[in-house]
């Protein structure tokens, strides 16, 4: 019957949905061939792997959760000062260094989303951009800790599994980063594409509704808000663990800020926006700083701006359009 | 629940703002299997009767009971889960999601899988299959994959039911169902409500006078946060009260 068939078009293409694409693959084929093919740019890599992963987290809470925030700092430092404080002190071991820290981030992440998801709109805004700053400044005071404005000096990494140990060519560092991020973006795909995830959207197209629906939206907001807190520790962490050294501005607002838009220029809320967002924003600023390097963050902001105007939705906003309009 | 409970009750439920009272000691019953609808000028307190009902609003004073049993100190989402379930006045849908899956978000919180994380969506099938079946009875299985944004603004009302039976509902506010609708393409609400299963206990909130005087048996006028008189249409539209407070009478005098 024609109603039948129509039925289970239907509800395959639906479902669908959740399932994994090739094209999701061609992040991962691009970062194993920079391995290759790249040799010298190794260490940029895996910091362009952190970042993603820390942009990721943005996503998580912003794109999919609709929680706008300028605090997404708070946690990629606590993460990076666990991280490296731990190996500054006689352990350093990675891995458990990496769990700490996505923990303590968590920690962190879950008692202040405990007070500030009570609000919404501008005013959990600036309760985000509080918790970082407080964080920055207990930072600089504990500077016995820290090592305060200096940055924290003295981070020793052990080798990965005892074996692998991190070299000046960033080979290790490169995979050790491309691993973690992999976790990380298995993790917040499951997330994002569960009935948990979709009511989160839901929650960010119309929060009375899902009220009204009977979702304790408090609640997954306060779970969401935890698990991207977790990702921007790990991110924090692999960043003090591949650099041995944090600063306060790991802290900072430029970072949360900067991570913003990095995932407005590749796309909100598609999981995919901070692959495109940072490395173009990485690019972007290593190329404007060479050409112009007193103006070279106007010429950023002129980009932002570019796109905000020309490509609402990011690079991955214009794609799907020009997608749709080929497809027609 | 026992035959005699009427499936939506206050007792005595107010609610002030201030000076302002939005609901003074209003005692209301909703019968089982009940087409009963709420009316009353602007400002009368209809719709702070249902934010209190639901419980978007707390209650000042009095009770509020669910076939038989009390609600008034429940959560909101905790009173969709007994089964009282609305819709709302100005469409509250997921706009960028497709119209199946506002309905399988309200039918995967029903069945309590709304916080499952570790699987992806599509796997719960039996939830999409009963979406799908619920947008047939609708006559919008063929704009299931659209996002609501796309649809009609008279298509996207019927979501806006939709959404609300997935949920299942012992008792459905309606807060005006046809609204926003050009007068002549109400008809499409009119016959899906009144399609609606008979055990749901259904109280319409209504401005459209005709969408009223066809689905409803029972009609209660609200003024000024009082029940100002009840009755079936006929004794309503004929009530002298009514037709100079509701109905503009007094002007003519």
């Amino acid at each position: 019957m024609a109603a039948e068939a129509a039925r289970a078009a239907v509800v395959e293409a639906f479902a669908r949905r959740h399932r994994f694409r090739p094209l999701e693959a061609v992040p991962w084929l691009i970062a194993a061939a920079g391995y290759f093919l790249l040799p010298q740019y190794l260490t940029l890599g895996a910091q362009i792997f952190a970042t993603i992963l820390f942009v990721l987290s943005a996503d998580l809470v912003l794109g999919y959760a609709g929680i706008v925030t300028l605090g997404q700092a708070a946690f990629f430092g606590t993460g990076a000062y666990t991280a490296g404080i731990l190996a500054a002190n006689g352990w350093g071991e990675p891995l458990s260094g990496l769990a700490a820290a996505a923990l303590a981030a968590a920690l962190v992440g879950f008692l202040s989303g405990l007070v500030i998801l009570r609000t919404g709109g501008l005013a959990l805004l600036i309760q985000t951009l509080i918790v970082a700053t407080t964080l920055y400044e207990a930072a600089n005071k504990a500077s016995w800790l820290t090592g305060g404005d200096d940055g924290l000096q003295g981070v020793v990494e052990w080798p990965i599994f005892g074996v692998f140990r991190f070299d000046m060519l960033g080979r290790v560092a490169y995979v050790y980063c491309l691993a973690v991020l992999f976790v990380g973006w298995l993790a917040a795909r499951l997330v994002v594409h569960s009935p948990f995830g979709r009511s989160l959207t839901g929650a960010r197209e119309n929060i009375a509704r899902m009220h009204a629906i009977g979702a304790p939206v408090a609640r997954r907001r306060l779970i969401v808000y935890t698990i991207s807190a977790a990702l921007a520790g790990a991110s924090g962490a692999l960043i003090a663990q591949t650099t041995s050294f944090v600063g306060l501005t790991s802290l900072s607002l430029e970072r949360s800020g900067n991570a913003l838009i990095m995932l407005i220029i590749g796309g909100v809320g598609r999981l995919y926006g901070a692959f495109i967002g940072v490395p173009l924003f990485m690019i972007a600023q290593d190329r404007f700083a060479e050409i112009d390097p007193v103006y070279w963050y106007f010429w950023l902001g002129l980009l932002m701006v570019a796109v905000v105007v020309f490509a609402r939705g990011g690079v991955l906003g214009l794609v799907e359009r020009l997608w749709a309009s080929a497809g027609r | 629940m026992s035959a005699a409970a009427p499936a939506l009750e206050t007792r005595g439920l107010s609610k002030s703002f201030g000076a302002l009272t939005v609901a003074n000691a209003i005692d209301f019953r909703l019968a089982a299997g009940a087409r009963h609808a709420l009316i009353g000028p602007n400002g009368a307190g209809k719709s702070s009767f249902v934010n209190l009902v639901t419980g978007a609003l707390r209650a000042g004073g009095g009770t509020i009971h669910l076939g038989g049993s009390e609600i008034t100190g429940l959560a909101q989402s905790a009173r969709v889960k007994r089964g009282l379930v609305r819709t709302f006045q100005i469409n509250a849908l997921f706009r960028r999601l497709c119209v199946l899956e506002n309905v399988t978000l309200a039918i995967a919180e029903r069945e309590g899988i709304a916080g499952q994380l570790l699987r992806p969506a599509g796997r719960y099938r039996a939830v999409i299959d009963e979406a799908y079946a619920l947008l047939e009875t609708l006559g919008l299985a063929d704009q299931a994959l659209l996002p609501v944004s796309a649809l009609a603004y008279g298509r996207q009302r019927l979501v806006e039911i939709a959404v609300a039976l997935g949920l299942a509902p012992k008792v459905l506010l309606l807060d005006e169902p046809a609204a926003g609708i050009p007068s002549g393409e109400s008809g499409i609400v009119v016959s899906v409500i009144e399609r609606l299963p008979p055990d749901i206990a259904i109280l319409i909130i209504e401005h459209d006078m005709d969408l009223v005087f066809r689905l409803a048996q029972t009609i209660t006028v609200l003024v000024q946060g009082s029940i100002l008189v009840e009755g079936p249409p006929a004794a309503i539209a004929a009530d002298p009260l009514v037709r100079e407070v509701y109905l503009g009478e007094r002007g003519r005098r």
